[in-house]
């Protein structure tokens, strides 16, 4: 079972959070104004890396609150969260080998 | 009455303490302090079992966890009985009843024998090479004749009456075995400040300390630096001492599994006390210090019984206090079966000879030499001889020769040491090969853990308990208590040797060579398994089964890979190795399931009325974890009778109806409206206070995911409602929204879904039964139209009284306070007396809201329908510039020829109700697969309208009004008539009364 570090509230099991998909997806601000393959790139196409990937998560049974993560989908293994609104962090700022 | 094989003195046993027990009915004896296993060897029984596939006798092999053969069943009575217990980890209490397994009708003569003979028919694959025809026959016979013959020890069929408990815990730092190397570990640890748990699967701490006779430790005996280290941990607050607790399983993110045996050794366990407990340990650090296990040698016959790891005899006899046999031969690959021997000797056992598969054995063959013991160096064993315990050793040089039998009545055997890396494997911690040790060590870590003592490749006594003593100082200072300095704890012990072998050695034959005993795999097997051309390990395991039982490979993997790099001639590391998975020994399904069982299996939800709607006599149905009163049955009704009473009773008088599991959120703020606007497809802004309106939520994709009635209280203040399943994915949704795309909306959720319970009152005649109960607001016709809400007292509770209907009739939804629902449920029911209410259930609620073609979202729609597709695309505001699911809905796909539409159906039977997800064809003549334009959504009986109706989502679907469609069934095709989806009161005057 992971342990995630919700920014609002510290480490907590896994159970606690619901995934939330890929971070930093911002809702068009003018839907009508794309092309139906502009739209669909919104809506259904992800980046599914191999290694860092930034990604939503809930503290559904925490403080309710959304935060953004980047975890390693080879190790699983977080290397920082980060709170709603917050850039993605560069990769020279994150930890080397966070765990 | 003390065995002859018993020593006078010495071991852990309580010889003060005579037990009783029974093994397969006849009785026994033994003491406090014995294993099953350790008290039936005391009394000279090595016959404990057959074998899984072939019914070979077997006897017990180790003495511990990775007893691949002694498998017994336990039985305290016919419910509390647990199969597959190793009978070299059972304790011993008064009173124990042991039974073998997988013999018929005995364990001495068993029918099952009769695979042994035919052996040489039933190698590796042979099940998938011959049971292949006809194919109709594996399942009716080929399975079940296979699962009698073969098998380990059968379940109990009765519900198991133990409790299981489940805890979670944290540490600093989490040991894992309390050898030498633990017990280090764990001291260090506690002494720099680090919270500790230590966790061993014996019965009690000390790992090899146990059998440990002559070694001092600070200066003292090992025993006693063992009971002082025991004694100085207990007093330690920061430390947490587990026995018979195993660690199962690694965990990501050091989240360890242990299976704790609470009250297993017990002769009569205290009720207060679970069986087992499961512990779920996060941990900062952890400290493998599993040790390593014994490997056995590979010839032929080597499951005989009497044939057993030497290490483990030692253990036997300095533990226990046990002789495994009065003279035995010794057969070696490593140093450490000298050991075994000198001990043994010590022990007053004849050791008739020591064949070792070295040439040149070095000091610790001249060490027994000197004591007058027969070394044969480069001689192994060839094969065993005896009927039910081994009568001779047939001993021949390395790579063949004369064969000389041996008499002996025990076999004793060390193919060299395996060092423990099960959880360090689930860790996902990588291993490398070290030739000189010829075993895989941990290499690279993955999660915070470190490996310490024999588990590492480090062996004796005095380096476990340095390594030991320096992970835990290591480990203590990762997780942030540094400082510390490892005391050096000092043995004088000798070294422990080195040797050791996989494989089969050179010139010993395969054929019944046991390399895997629980699966009854040979070195033969294993052979085949490479000619056949099977190179990966993997695949080697899975066709052979060699390492699959449930001691998981742990005696086995390593000869098997020996074998097969030999017949590949290729390097062990080449080879590579197989998944090692948890559990490292078989866990409970109590364990797992805990409190989790019965009534506490999944939450139940009730409503505040539920007790109300029992008194009624309500039958209930569960609509996910909630408990819905379904229909209210009187004397000799069934189903379709009452729901048929309580849809007329509304259509014609008035019903009352509990509506609590309704999803209520409320949506306060300055920008509520603008919220919602954004949320839902329709339009908010100018809904008046006081007023309501039926909601549509899409999904970003266009499709409808919910769908509610909203009612606005204030300005910045709404009470929306949800489907009952729906309510927190909608929530979840609004706040995913909120939080992240519109963060600068002022808006707040609030799930008020059990904050409110809800009496729907419905029918003509629910305004006078409502109205002698209202204060403070005027229901009139005028003043509370359709699709009005207020705040009011109703029974004298504060109410939100809703003016809405989800039967087609004039219809109010009184929404109190959770607790004064059952109460103001009772003034309802007591005021509708005079007008005949009757209290009515899901099922007559789903008729009614059919017959008036109102969706449920889920049952009509199905995540591709659209609020066009579904009927109630009317409240799509196409006016406003975006929604959530607004520029999908925009596609040309969605308003595309063909979509499926909402329709009614009428079957020209009016008495046959048509089955909920039947097809729709046009032609039902027409070749299968038939080109299906739709399904049935709903169908029920309208006792109002005395016909069954249906509705249905089909292929253009309203242009469709008016004709002639089929529902083909196993019975033949039904004819349907398309019609639109309302069949009650079209006009809807009714809901204006």
């Amino acid at each position: 079972m992971l342990l995630i570090d919700c920014p609002y509230c510290g480490q907590r099991p896994e159970i606690e959070f619901a995934y939330g998909g890929e971070a930093h997806l911002a809702r068009p601000p003018d839907p009508s104004a794309l092309s139906d393959e502009q739209w669909a790139e919104y809506l259904y196409m992800r980046s599914n890396p191999k290694g860092r990937h930034a990604e939503r998560w809930r503290h559904v049974h925490g403080c309710g609150r959304f935060f953004n993560a980047v975890r390693d989908t080879v190790s699983d293994f977080f290397v920082t969260t980060y709170k709603v609104g917050a850039a993605r962090p560069d990769a020279a700022a994150m930890p080397k080998a966070a765990e | 009455m003390i065995s002859s094989l018993r020593t006078e003195s010495g071991g852990r046993i309580d010889r003060t303490h005579p037990l009783r027990f029974t093994f397969d009915g006849r009785a026994h004896y033994g003491f406090a302090g014995d294993t099953l296993a350790s008290a039936l060897l005391a009394d000279g029984v090595h016959l404990v079992g057959r074998s899984f596939k072939y019914h070979r006798p077997r006897g017990i092999l180790s003495a511990g966890s990775d007893e691949p053969n002694a498998l017994v069943t336990i039985a305290r009575d016919i419910a509390r009985t647990a199969p597959n217990l190793r009978a070299t980890q059972v304790e011993l209490y008064q009173g124990l009843a042991a039974e073998s397994q997988n013999r018929w009708p005995s364990l001495g003569f068993d029918v099952g024998i009769v695979n042994d003979a035919l052996a040489p028919l039933l190698p590796a694959g042979f099940y998938y090479k011959t049971f292949k025809w006809p194919a109709w026959a594996w399942h009716k016979l080929y399975e079940p004749a296979i699962r009698a013959a073969a098998g380990l020890g059968r379940a109990p069929t009765r519900p198991d009456p133990d409790r299981y408990a489940n805890r979670f815990a944290h540490c600093d730092v989490l040991v894992i075995g309390a050898g030498p190397a633990g017990l280090a570990a764990a001291l260090v640890a506690a002494d720099a400040g680090a919270r500790v748990i230590l966790c061993d699967e014996q019965a009690e701490p000390g790992g090899s300390l146990l059998a440990e006779s002559s070694a001092m430790i600070d200066g003292r005996p090992a025993q006693a630096w063992l009971a002082d280290t025991i004694a100085a941990l207990g007093r330690t607050r920061r430390v947490t001492l587990l026995p018979r607790t195993t660690a199962f399983g690694y965990f990501a993110h050091n989240m360890v599994g242990l299976a704790e045996r609470v009250t297993d050794h017990l002769a009569a366990p205290p009720p207060h006390l679970p069986r087992e407990r499961l512990w779920q340990v996060r941990a900062k650090e952890v400290v493998l210090a599993a040790g390593a296990l014994e490997r056995p040698l590979v010839f032929r016959n080597n499951d005989r019984p009497g044939v057993m790891l030497a290490d483990a005899a030692r253990t036997y006899l300095a533990r226990y206090g046990v002789r495994v046999g009065r003279r035995v031969v010794i057969a070696t690959a490593h140093d450490s079966g000298y050991r075994a021997a000198l001990a043994l000797h010590a022990g007053g056992v004849a050791i008739a000879a020591i064949a070792d598969v070295r040439a040149e054995p070095g000091a610790a063959a001249e060490a027994a030499r000197a004591v007058g013991l027969a070394v044969r160096a480069g001689s192994v064993v060839a094969t065993t001889g005896g009927r039910r315990r081994v009568a001779w050793a047939g001993l021949m040089p390395v790579g063949g020769g004369a064969v000389e039998a041996v008499p002996c009545d025990a076999l004793l055997m060390c193919g060299g040491w395996t060092p423990s890396v099960h959880l360090f494997s689930q860790s996902r911690g990588k291993l490398r090969f070290e030739p000189d040790l010829q075993a895989f060590v941990p290499n690279l870590s993955v999660e915070r853990e470190r490996s310490a003592g024999a588990c590492r490749g480090v062996f004796g006594l005095a380096a476990a308990l340095a390594d030991g003593a320096a992970a835990g100082e290591a480990a203590a200072k990762a997780a942030g208590h540094g400082g510390a300095k490892a005391p050096r704890v000092a043995s004088d012990a000798a070294g422990f040797g080195s040797g050791g072998m996989l494989g089969l050695a050179e010139g010993v034959a395969a054929t019944k060579a046991f390399v895997d005993f629980q699966n009854d795999v040979t070195a033969k097997d294993v052979k085949l398994a490479t000619r056949e051309g099977f190179r990966s390990i993997e695949h080697v395991k899975r066709y052979t089964t060699t390492g699959m039982a449930t001691d998981q490979g742990k005696t086995s993997n390593m000869n098997a890979l020996g074998i097969v790099a030999a017949s590949l001639d290729t390097s062990i590391p080449q080879v590579g190795l197989t998944t090692f998975r948890m559990p490292y020994t078989p866990v409970t399904f109590g364990s797992f399931a805990g409190l989790a069982r019965g009534d506490l299996f999944e939450p139940v939800r009730r409503t505040p009325i539920h007790d109300r709607a029992a008194a009624q006599g309500a039958v209930f149905e569960n609509v996910g974890q909630w408990q819905r009163a379904r229909y209210f049955p009187r004397d000799g009704e069934d189903m379709h009778a009452a729901v048929a009473r309580e849809c007329l009773a509304v259509r014609t008088g008035v019903g009352v109806f509990d509506g609590s599991t309704l999803g209520k959120i409320e949506i306060v703020g300055r920008d509520a409206a603008e919220f919602l606007n954004r949320m839902y497809v329709n339009a908010w802004s100018k809904l008046g206070i006081g007023r309501c309106r039926y909601g549509i939520l899409c999904r970003e994709d266009g499709f409808v995911a919910d769908d509610g009635v909203v009612g606005r209280l204030a300005a910045d203040r709404f009470h929306v409602t949800t489907t009952t399943g729906g309510a927190a994915r909608v929530l979840a949704m609004m706040e995913d929204y909120l939080q992240t795309e519109w963060p600068e909306l002022e808006v707040w959720l609030t799930s008020i879904t059990e904050q409110w319970a809800v009496i729907a009152v419905q029918g003509p005649r629910a305004r006078e039964v409502l109205a002698p109960l209202v204060e403070g607001l005027d229901i009139s016709r005028a003043a509370f139209p359709h699709m009005s809400v207020a705040e009011c007292q109703v029974a004298g509770v504060t109410a939100r009284l809703f003016r809405v209907s989800f039967t087609g009739e004039l219809g109010f939804e009184i929404n109190v306070p959770a607790g004064h629902g059952a109460a103001v449920w009772d003034s309802v029911v007591a005021a509708g007396q005079a007008h005949g209410i009757v209290p009515y259930g899901t099922e007559a609620m789903h008729v009614l809201r059919a017959e008036k073609g109102y969706i449920i979202v889920g049952q009509e729609t199905d995540g591709t329908a659209t609020p066009d597709d579904a009927g109630v695309g009317w409240a799509v505001a196409k006016s406003k510039p975006d929604f959530v699911g607004k520029r999908s809905l925009a596609r040309a796909a969605m308003a595309a020829a063909g979509r499926r539409q909402l329709v009614g159906l009428l079957t020209e039977d009016p008495h046959l109700v048509l089955e909920e997800g039947a097809q729709l064809v046009d032609d039902p003549q027409q070749a299968v697969p038939m080109r299906l334009l739709g399904h049935v959504t709903s169908a029920y009986f309208s006792a109002s309208l005395g016909h069954s109706i249906a509705l249905a989502m089909l292929a253009d679907g309203r242009a469709r009004q008016g004709s002639r469609l089929f529902v083909p069934m196993p019975g033949g095709a039904i004819p349907v008539q398309v019609t639109a989806p309302v069949f009650y009161d079209p006009q809807g005057v009714r809901l204006d009364a």
